[in-house]
């Protein structure tokens, strides 16, 4: 039905010829577009009813003195669903050692939730369809889950700022009691406030891969950084550490790189590489983590999501 | 009325301060509005920024931010 509402447009309201790579180019980009916003608006909706359930009150209640492993898959996946603004890290991470939650399932739950959320897996479901969008969850939980775990098994709990663990919290942070309906009107708002700030990334990536795709060669890239050249993950990865986006601002880079030939390993990689790691962040984590934490923890997350690269390059 | 916006200085954080400081404006009410960027205190009252502190109370945590109506109802209810 969207098929033939973009035809319809695209070939007779606009009357350019079908197969011309205008009319192509056209087509897919009203078809997208279309496809990516309902998409985004339902799940988004979904899972800020689900969100609802799962303030960062009640997610620090739940994984305090979790033992590790467990701990660190329940806070990798809790990651997905636990609002949290970046600004909050300080506060978050204080508050989560302060209530007995273990370093290394802290750190699942800090590399998790900027990294796998619902606007990334929609924004690369609508785009490069589920398969992407599942292997993307499952690898972003898994590089949370191992981060976190390794972290947790040094024991370096003695490079966390000491005045951390001095902080008295107060009492005033129950969990306000919400009906139903209070669900569903959060999730609208959150809803509308998503789409609001990712629409315009969206509109680029597919501009942008409107564009490619009736323009320029499928393999433009492949031929310099394709699965056969050894050094492409590392460099994606290098190149993607310093830089800072959200989800929803990478998505324009990774579809341009993708429809160029680059392999998904790759992208995948680099994907994760400016979600989860970043300078801003690192300056902010500075605050209640001493240098040689915060090297380890950037060490660690370099090394599993270059792995992580290099394993899907060589099975897809 | 005391009213403290609880943030350490990000963009969210500084849209809930002008949320607050127009709907004390509209509203016509006598309060003195405090930014609270210092860590320790923030934790006294939650972890997810930003948040709307009224008279001791917190009225708002975290991510989306409240409406200017939804705020100015905050507002009332301790006025």
């Amino acid at each position: 039905m969207l098929d033939s509402f973009a035809s319809f447009i695209t070939y007779r309201l606009l009357s350019i010829s079908q197969g011309s790579r205008l009319g192509d180019s056209l087509h897919f980009f009203i078809y997208d577009t279309i496809k990516i916003f309902l998409l985004l608006t339902v799940i988004i909706f979904a899972v800020s009813v689900i969100r609802s359930y799962f303030p960062p009150e009640r997610t620090k209640k739940i994984l305090s003195h979790k033992k590790e492993f467990i701990g660190n898959i329940l806070a990798a996946l809790l990651g997905i669903v636990t609002p949290f603004c970046s600004c909050s890290a300080v506060p978050l991470f204080i508050g989560f050692i302060e209530a007995g939650v273990p370093l290394g399932v802290t750190f699942s739950f800090l590399i998790s939730s900027p990294m796998v959320n619902e606007v990334a897996v929609v924004l690369l479901w609508g785009l490069f369809g589920w398969k992407i969008a599942a292997i993307y969850l499952g690898t972003g939980l898994f590089v949370a889950l191992i981060g976190g775990f390794i972290i947790g098994r040094l024991k370096l709990e003695k490079w966390v700022e000491e005045y951390v663990y001095k902080i008295q919290i107060g009492e005033g942070q129950e969990i306000a009691q919400q009906v139903f309906k209070d669900r569903l009107q959060y999730a609208k708002w959150n809803t509308a406030d998503i789409v609001k700030k990712v629409w315009p990334y969206i509109i680029i990536a597919i501009g942008i891969g409107g564009l490619i795709h009736g323009y320029v060669p499928q393999d433009f890239l492949a031929k310099y950084a394709g699965p056969q050249n050894p050094f492409a993950v590392p460099i994606a990865v290098a190149l993607g550490v310093p830089l800072y986006s959200n989800a929803a601002g990478v998505i324009p880079i990774v579809y341009a790189l993708m429809e160029k030939g680059l392999s998904t390993g790759t992208v995948l990689a680099f994907m994760m590489a400016v979600t989860a790691l970043s300078l801003p962040e690192m300056i902010i984590l500075r605050k209640v983590l001493k240098v040689p934490l915060l090297a380890v923890f950037v060490g660690i997350m370099t090394v599993t999501i270059t792995i992580v690269g290099y394993l899907f390059n060589s099975i897809l | 009325m005391e009213i403290k916006v609880l943030g350490p200085g990000c963009a969210n954080c500084h849209t809930m301060e002008q949320l607050t400081i127009t709907a004390v404006k509209e509203l016509g009410l006598e309060a003195k509005i405090e930014k609270i960027a210092d860590i320790q205190e923030i934790m006294k009252y939650t972890m997810s920024t930003p948040g709307l502190v009224v008279n001791g109370k917190l009225k708002h945590s975290g991510k989306p931010l409240p409406s200017l109506e939804k705020v100015k109802e905050l507002l009332k209810a301790e006025a």
